[in-house]
């Protein structure tokens, strides 16, 4: 069936997007792979959206887009800040708190 | 295509939607002050902040008065008493928080107006939690009310510490809710819904035990935890507490961690009803939350990280009730909602004596408290009096917020339960260990550097540490109080 495709592409896309999270030391490319996990979840909610024949699940992916924007924006911004303040975005350096 | 086309718009509620639209309504007058006058305008926005939040208690009390439940957007948007009772708790927190942080942010290097600003925005964003009974809903509530703080704890302009602790604080966030949204999305998958009520009905015939299903209920669970910094999801919270400004930090470890535990509460009580897999979960982040938390909390050295960890090892004892949701669902419910109203007032005072004693030693660490009866006598009694309460010792507040949670696990009965229970006994006497070194300092060590000039408490920190031991106070010698709210939500969200 169509949907199986669909859910396996969401859920590698998923799960690279949490490898790049856990792996990459460069702030952008983790914002990156968030959006990847945000857009694996997009094609989950269109995907099962359609199987249902409702149309919430379209809904819910457009929020998640416009939500997404907004969350990059700021994150762009901090890593921004970060750099001025640092002269660096590795996530590694950040570390005068050691929880 | 016709059916798509013609769009009526849903009916609107106007008085029950009244308390978010103050809030807009303040946020957006803020904004256009800041904009008009700019510098001139520093000294009302805290004035303007505070009296828009005290204003929007003012429907909520009417719609309380009322007394109907309203729904809108086909049950997405609920007012309820619970929701209620959770709004004006958001609205009274967010007030002391604009107390606390007055001095703090004129006199340090900050941007003032905007702080107010997404301060009201990230409270809009929590009182939007409180009624959402749908995940879309909840998901727009969640960011909206964490996009603002992310901000918020990178506030000090140029501090190092500052800027890591919002990129920490950002990072973990939006992490989290990924995960929560690959779990909506199978949930949705699933039951082809999104309203917590349809969620549950089809959760109902679907026995609820399938791998989509479990899959699809601890993501979400698991990016909720992240957001009451439960362990093991817990790392960024002691570093974003330490580095954010410290009425940030407060904001976070009581607001935004209630936010949390509201969407927890309908999640788990409304949505979710395969316990089978919700109990365990919870049984074991609870367990790991309180011991970890406290254990980490008795060899901290800087107050606001004491605090912090104490906050973690504190929503762990809030998070036990969940464990037994499904045998002793209105026991659970209640000490839940009366452990978030009494942590909330206790913690808020602690974190205002924090930041009275910091104005004066320019310190965060531990020994800036040494000898703080000899030279202000007050603020060590309300201190006291706040760590008393966070321990569980009558006549303050916690201890009843303790007792619901023992009452709950002793209603739910069995060998899991009382695991538990034992586990939070425990964990009450570690936690102790560490506010008696707080009182330890305060009560008998010499004086910081031996600087015995007298703290000059500022009438706003002064009016939300009264608020806060007060409402401390009264909650720990007349518990009916409390107890009704926890009673009222029950009702509203259990229907019995």
């Amino acid at each position: 069936m169509l949907l199986n495709q669909f859910l396996i592409l969401g859920a590698v896309l998923f799960c690279i997007g949490v490898y790049g999270v856990l792996a990459r030391k460069n702030a952008v490319m983790v914002l990156m792979s968030i959006e990847l996990m945000l857009n694996a979840v997009n094609i989950n909610m269109v995907a099962f959206g359609f199987q249902h024949e409702v149309v919430s699940g379209q809904v819910f992916a457009l929020f998640i887009i416009a939500v997404a924007a907004a969350e990059v924006g700021v994150g762009l911004a901090i890593v921004l800040l970060l750099y001025r303040n640092q002269t660096s975005i590795d996530v590694e350096d950040f570390d005068l708190m050691k929880g | 295509m016709e059916a798509l086309l013609a769009f009526t718009r849903p009916p609107l509620d106007w008085h029950a939607l009244a308390p978010e639209l103050t809030l807009l309504a303040v946020g957006t007058i803020l904004t256009l002050v800041d904009i008009i006058w700019d510098e001139k305008s520093k000294q009302v926005m805290p004035t303007l902040a505070g009296v828009g939040l005290l204003a929007g208690l003012v429907p909520i009390l009417t719609l309380a008065l009322d007394g109907t439940d309203r729904a809108m957007f086909g049950g997405a948007y609920m007012v309820d008493d619970f929701a209620l009772v959770m709004k004006a708790l958001f609205l009274i927190v967010g007030y002391i928080i604009v107390l606390m942080s007055v001095d703090y942010i004129r006199d340090g290097d900050y941007y003032e107006n905007e702080y107010y600003t997404l301060m009201l925005t990230s409270l809009l964003g929590m009182l939007m939690m409180a009624s959402s009974r749908d995940l879309i809903s909840v998901f727009v509530a969640l960011e909206l009310l964490s996009i603002p703080a992310y901000m918020m704890a990178a506030w000090r302009k140029g501090g190092r510490r500052s800027n890591e602790a919002g990129l920490k604080y950002y990072l973990m966030g939006v992490f989290a809710s990924a995960i929560m949204l690959y779990g909506m999305s199978l949930i949705y998958g699933l039951t082809g819904s999104t309203s917590f009520s349809s969620i549950a009905s089809a959760m109902a015939l679907n026995d609820g035990v399938t791998a989509m299903s479990i899959l699809g209920v601890l993501f979400v669970l698991i990016g909720f935890a992240f957001k009451v910094s439960a362990v093991p999801f817990h790392n960024w919270a002691p570093d974003t507490y330490e580095g954010a400004p410290t009425p940030v930090t407060a904001f976070l470890a009581v607001a935004s961690k209630a936010a949390g535990m509201v969407a927890l509460i309908q999640l788990v009580f409304v949505a979710f009803d395969n316990h089978e897999v919700i109990q365990p979960f919870f049984w074991l982040i609870a367990a790991l939350t309180m011991t970890v938390g406290n254990l980490i909390a008795l060899r901290q050295t800087n107050i606001v990280r004491l605090l912090a960890y104490s906050g973690i090892a504190q929503g762990g004892f809030m998070l036990v009730p969940f464990a037994v949701a499904g045998q002793a669902s209105e026991r659970a419910l209640q000490a839940i909602v009366i452990y978030l109203i009494i942590y909330a007032f206790m913690n808020l005072g602690a974190f205002s004596v924090v930041l009275a004693v910091s104005r004066k030693t320019r310190s965060g660490e531990l020994e800036s408290f040494g000898g703080l009866f000899q030279y202000a006598p007050g603020l060590a009694v309300a201190m006291t009096i706040f760590l008393a309460a966070l321990a569980g010792i009558p006549p303050a507040g916690g201890w009843f917020a303790k007792f619901g949670l023992f009452r709950a696990l002793l209603d739910a009965g069995g060998a899991w339960a009382a695991t538990l229970g034992v586990v939070v006994a425990i964990n009450t006497v570690i936690a102790f260990a560490y506010y008696a070194r707080v009182l330890g300092q305060m009560w008998f060590q010499p004086i910081h550097e031996g600087d015995e000039r007298p703290i000059k408490l500022t009438s706003a920190l002064g009016s939300a540490l009264v608020i806060a031991l007060v409402a401390t106070m009264a909650f720990g010698i007349l518990p009916g109080l409390v107890g009704h709210f926890g009673e009222v939500a029950v009702l509203s969200t259990l229907g019995r």
